[in-house]
């Protein structure tokens, strides 16, 4: 290999490569869009999405005309506050890295320390082996990911998880794409203490806390899909609800919403029956601001 | 004499990227795949040794492929197949099987008559492999007497 032999091979094919059309050709703008629009906020998240969508768009183009590029590492670490959506974009990812070609199937494998980790000598690796056949080929989701290393315990079956994740991820990168997730605190501190794991992570990509502005986007988006609306007092008292929400333990961001969501839908129904009368269609999708107001946020 | 068991047997040896491709087709059937091996390979012998648990909810030939490579690796002079599992109601049996390995020197079958009852003559076939105890039958480097 002498080093004129790139340069000399860019020369050749030197015609120029339409980045537009490839990307209409990979079809990979549909999930970029719907990633756009379906998620509230997390603009920097997107950001880092964009550029990684581009920066494998570009190697496609690199490999078409002949220059080097290896197969470039994939692996994600998400972190951020529960709630902020880390396992709904591990789920687009998935799709966006197989329209892009770079896993065969596009399916994902969520697992816990669980999953992975056996009860005795001799049953993790046999474990941990088979939810990585499983992954092949597509995204393996590794939630709450820093429970895999105990370091009070230096007899825990973890760290066999661990050596198997990382020759894997080391020696298959074309077969599967991992992505650990987890709080932002406890990733760092697993990542300091198992330096392989930061050394073979490409992208890390931090999920920001959501505003309540977002929060009420966020509410109005659920209610939309299961076809409920919520009226005009009702969205300020759900403002309201918001601000109360996140003084409160164990703020859930868009869990919590959720979670309102679903309980105001109970007392919907609740208040629908007191009533006892005729209901129309406008009724039953309505959510008023007393089925809000009626959480015992609301009762300090 | 080359054993002729299960799918494509009568095709030249399968190579890697073909028994990918054959497994791709089983996992897109929703085929529970899964690795035998057999230092006995009569026709009549069903139960071969198995190479782990069957996989079930695989997507991708890689993982089966990687079962595939550590069996031959242990197993280096053995017959070794593939089973494709269909568990769908009605079906619930083996759908595909076919042979990824087969030992460099197969030593064939011999022909045993047996005599019964009056001038009634009982056939049986049986491998010149088992002759010798599991585990020494193929290719342990010793003369073999054919």
């Amino acid at each position: 290999m002498s080093v004129a032999e790139p340069a000399a091979n860019f020369a050749g094919t030197s015609e120029a490569i339409d980045l537009k059309a490839l990307l209409a050709e990979t079809d990979i703008a549909a999930p970029i869009g719907e990633l756009e629009r379906d998620l509230v906020g997390l603009a920097p998240v997107k950001q880092r999405i964009r550029e990684i969508a581009a920066f494998l768009l570009v190697a496609r183009a690199r490999e078409r005309v002949g220059l080097a590029s290896g197969p470039p590492t994939l692996h994600m670490s998400f972190t951020g506050n529960p709630g902020t959506g880390k396992t709904t974009v591990a789920l687009r990812m998935a799709s966006i890295l197989h329209k892009l070609g770079y896993v065969r199937k596009g399916h994902l494998v969520s697992v816990t320390r669980d999953d992975l980790v056996g009860q005795y000598i001799g049953h993790t690796a046999p474990k941990t082996k088979e939810v990585l056949k499983r992954a092949m080929g597509g995204v393996l989701f590794i939630d709450e990911a820093y429970y895999l290393h105990r370091p009070e315990n230096e007899k825990d079956y973890g760290q066999e998880a661990i050596e198997i994740l990382l020759q894997v991820m080391e020696n298959q990168r074309e077969d599967l794409v991992v992505i650990l997730a987890g709080y932002r605190d406890r990733m760092d501190k697993f990542f300091s203490s198992n330096p392989g794991f930061r050394s073979r992570i490409a992208h890390h990509i931090d999920f920001p806390d959501y505003d309540n502005r977002e929060l009420l986007a966020i509410a109005e988006t659920i209610a939309a899909e299961n076809q409920y609306r919520l009226s005009d007092a009702a969205r300020a008292a759900m403002t309201d609800y918001i601000a109360r929400r996140r003084q409160q333990p164990n703020f859930a961001n868009a869990r919590s919403i959720r979670n309102a969501i679903d309980r105001a839908r109970l007392r919907q129904a609740m208040r629908l029956f007191k009533d006892a009368g005729a209901v129309d269609r406008n009724g039953l999708m309505t959510i008023e601001a007393e089925d809000i107001t009626k959480s015992r946020i609301f009762a300090t | 004499m080359r054993v002729t068991q299960g799918t494509f047997s009568f095709l030249p040896d399968l190579d890697d990227k073909q028994i990918a491709a054959q497994i791709e087709y089983c996992l897109r059937q929703g085929w529970a795949v899964s690795v035998e091996f057999t230092d006995d390979p009569h026709p009549r012998n069903t139960y071969w040794e198995m190479w782990g648990m069957p996989m079930f909810d695989l997507h991708d030939p890689v993982g089966v492929m990687q079962e595939i490579k550590a069996c031959r690796a242990a197993h280096p002079d053995v017959y070794v197949r593939v089973n494709a599992f269909d568990s769908t109601r009605g079906w619930e049996t083996v759908r595909l099987s076919f042979l990824v390995q087969r030992p460099a020197d197969e030593a064939g079958y011999r022909l045993e008559r047996q005599e019964a009852e009056g001038r009634t003559i009982r056939y049986t076939l049986q491998a010149y492999g088992v002759d010798r105890p599991a585990g020494q039958r193929y290719g342990t480097g010793q003369a073999r007497g054919r």
